[in-house]
């Protein structure tokens, strides 16, 4: 079930990136589908009523949660920051140059 | 672990430490960005041809980062297609930073620029020696982000539009990509490509895996630029400044897109022959469309854009052939044009240092003005075009060869039309630029500086010489040991795993 739901918050992103018309909006997407596949990721490793696997007195650890997918989460957080950032700054720029963040009324290069 | 491997992470280690110095002291020296990014640069220069000398077609050298060992730690691996990769990558970035010292004067914040090209390059160089997945993806991430600040760097409407497209569409391909690690990971429970790949040969999950293979396609064509991914390119690597459209297009997209999809495609998940037909059509594809594009173009630098498309249609084309053969003529042609390419847009540069215009129309009989300029955009011109003695010839003729040995007459002789095609496209743009009529307009245009010469020289040379690679005795220690890379398939597993 949840993991249906990161597949709609990761096509929610996507429509957001592909459909929307203000640049803004483009960026919040790619935030948007970014963390549903950082969430999908977490699940891969997690287990119901799992610990984290510390080595502890109490007898062995019979369930536990894969820690690799968490570390892995969090550099690609990061990394998704140093994106989101740059992509800011040049929307910004765009502001200042174009006056707007439509991305109709953006469009001098053809492709 | 012996003195050889200890090489290894020096790659990333030191145009990281000239990234860090630049963006520290930079600014307060005068010219020291320059003398940063040259040093830096000529050390990996030399140590890319030492990693050359001492890779053997039949082993790896592999360096276990903090000593942890293998299946568990990270590791960085040097094979003979990485060795031949460094190699590339490295000589066309140290001629890159010798040009960039006189382009750049039209620019402001050259230490940021030194910082961003040294960060893109250990970007580059950690992607092409990572050992695992992860690595490989957070490697691929920092070339990625430094260079869609390179492209905005010039600030103007069409830098910041081309790099705003450029990035979203950048950040859209590595989502892909992220996702297909995360479910392989699901699949294997393990990150390191030979364990990876040593997993998947005991499983039998076809669906999951052609979907991973998919994402992979997706986020790789994407990078790569080819066919239906395309749009990007044509806007981001003209905006960029002239040395950074060389690296973007001469091996940027090859170390993010072509290097990192045949690394995980032949040598972890195993090609299966669907993909490899898909391949083909996809090369094929990219190959007509890129240089049909590229006909009716007028800015000079687009034009190039378009033709590396194409260009990569042909690398593509021969990976999907699969035949040891189509991969000695990959290789061949990927040294080829990232140097012809990296050259002609250096030209682009030049062209534009000294007339201020990339308008085709706007130029011609340049030729008397521009010498050196001149003689290094025809052989790099036709190198990539494939006439005879030069370069792109034998590359290209291999893959054709490769083509006709493994049955598939039809891309062969669609691969020679293509190839007319870019002769007729290229003698255009010679004809447009250099040869004919001086305009009065152009009387007092000058040779461009001494360093920007001398670096599009150097590069020239290569281009032209880069078909005596094929010798035999020369050609077992550089091109063969990459092929061999990619032929092993999934034998890379093996002898990683030998190695600890």
């Amino acid at each position: 079930m949840i993991y249906f739901l990161c597949l709609v918050l990761l096509c929610v992103g996507i429509y957001g990136v592909l459909r929307k018309r203000n640049i803004i909006r483009m960026i919040l997407g790619l935030i948007i589908a970014e963390h549903a596949i950082n969430l999908l990721f977490v699940l891969i490793g997690y287990r119901l009523n799992g610990r984290a696997p510390i080595l502890s007195p109490d007898g062995p650890i019979l369930q536990m949660v894969d820690p690799l997918p968490q570390a892995l989460v969090l550099t690609a957080i990061v990394i998704g920051l140093a994106t989101t950032a740059l992509l800011v700054a040049l929307a910004m720029r765009l502001h200042g140059k174009y006056g707007t963040y439509d991305v109709a009324r953006i469009r001098e290069l053809k492709g | 672990m012996s003195g050889n491997s200890l090489l290894i992470p020096c790659f990333v280690a030191v145009p990281l430490a000239g990234a860090f110095l630049n963006s520290l002291v930079g600014r307060r020296v005068r010219a020291l960005p320059e003398f940063l990014g040259a040093l830096a640069a000529f050390i990996l220069v030399g140590l890319s041809l030492m990693a050359l000398q001492s890779v053997r077609a039949d082993s790896v050298w592999v360096y276990q980062v903090g000593g942890w060992k293998l299946p568990l730690g990270i590791s960085l691996v040097l094979d003979g297609l990485t060795a031949f990769m460094l190699v590339t990558v490295n000589a066309v970035a140290f001629a890159i930073v010798v040009y960039a010292r006189d382009y750049m004067e039209r620019y402001t914040s050259k230490d940021l620029f030194y910082t961003l090209l040294l960060l893109m390059l250990a970007g580059m160089n950690g992607v092409l020696i990572a050992g695992d997945l992860f690595n490989l993806f957070v490697f691929l991430e920092i070339a990625a982000v430094a260079s869609y600040a390179l492209v905005a760097f010039g600030t103007e409407r069409h830098e910041l539009e081309a790099a705003f497209k450029y990035g979203v569409m950048g950040s859209v391909a590595s989502l892909f990509i992220l996702l297909g690690i995360a479910l392989l990971y699901g699949m294997t429970s393990t990150l390191n490509l030979a364990d990876m790949s040593q997993s998947l040969a005991g499983h039998s999950e076809a669906d999951l895996l052609l979907m991973v293979s998919a994402l992979f396609l997706m986020g790789f064509g994407l990078k790569t630029a080819l066919v239906p991914f395309h749009a990007w390119l044509p806007d981001a690597h003209p905006s960029a400044p002239a040395p950074i459209s060389a690296m973007l297009s001469g091996v940027l997209i090859k170390c993010l897109g072509i290097y990192a999809l045949s690394r995980i495609f032949f040598n972890v998940i195993g090609m299966s022959p669907r993909v490899l037909t898909l391949l083909m059509y996809w090369g094929a594809l990219s190959m007509m469309a890129g240089v049909i594009l590229a006909m009716g173009q007028r800015d000079l630098k687009r034009l190039l854009a378009y033709s590396t498309i194409s260009q990569v249609g042909y690398v593509v084309l021969g990976l999907g052939l699969g035949t040891p053969l189509g991969f000695l003529g990959v290789v061949l042609h990927l040294f080829n044009h990232s140097i012809a390419k990296a050259l002609l847009f250096l030209v682009s540069g030049a062209l534009e240092y000294a007339t201020g215009t990339r308008d085709l129309h706007n130029m011609g009989g340049l030729r008397s003005r521009m010498p050196v300029t001149h003689t290094a955009s025809f052989v790099a011109a036709m190198s990539i075009a494939g006439m005879p003695p030069f370069g792109g010839f034998w590359s290209k003729l291999l893959i054709i060869m490769a083509a006709v040995e493994a049955g598939h007459l039809g891309f062969a002789v669609w691969a020679v039309i293509v190839s007319v095609l870019t002769l007729a496209l290229f003698a255009g743009v010679m004809k447009n630029i250099f040869w004919g009529e001086p305009g009065l307009r152009w009387q007092g245009v000058r040779e461009v500086p001494g360093c920007m010469q001398a670096s599009m020289l150097a590069l020239a040379l290569f281009s032209l010489l880069s078909g005596t690679l094929l010798v035999p005795g020369i050609r077992e220690k550089f091109l063969l040991q990459a092929s061999a890379a990619l032929a092993q398939g999934t034998n890379y597993a093996h002898m990683i795993m030998s190695q600890i």
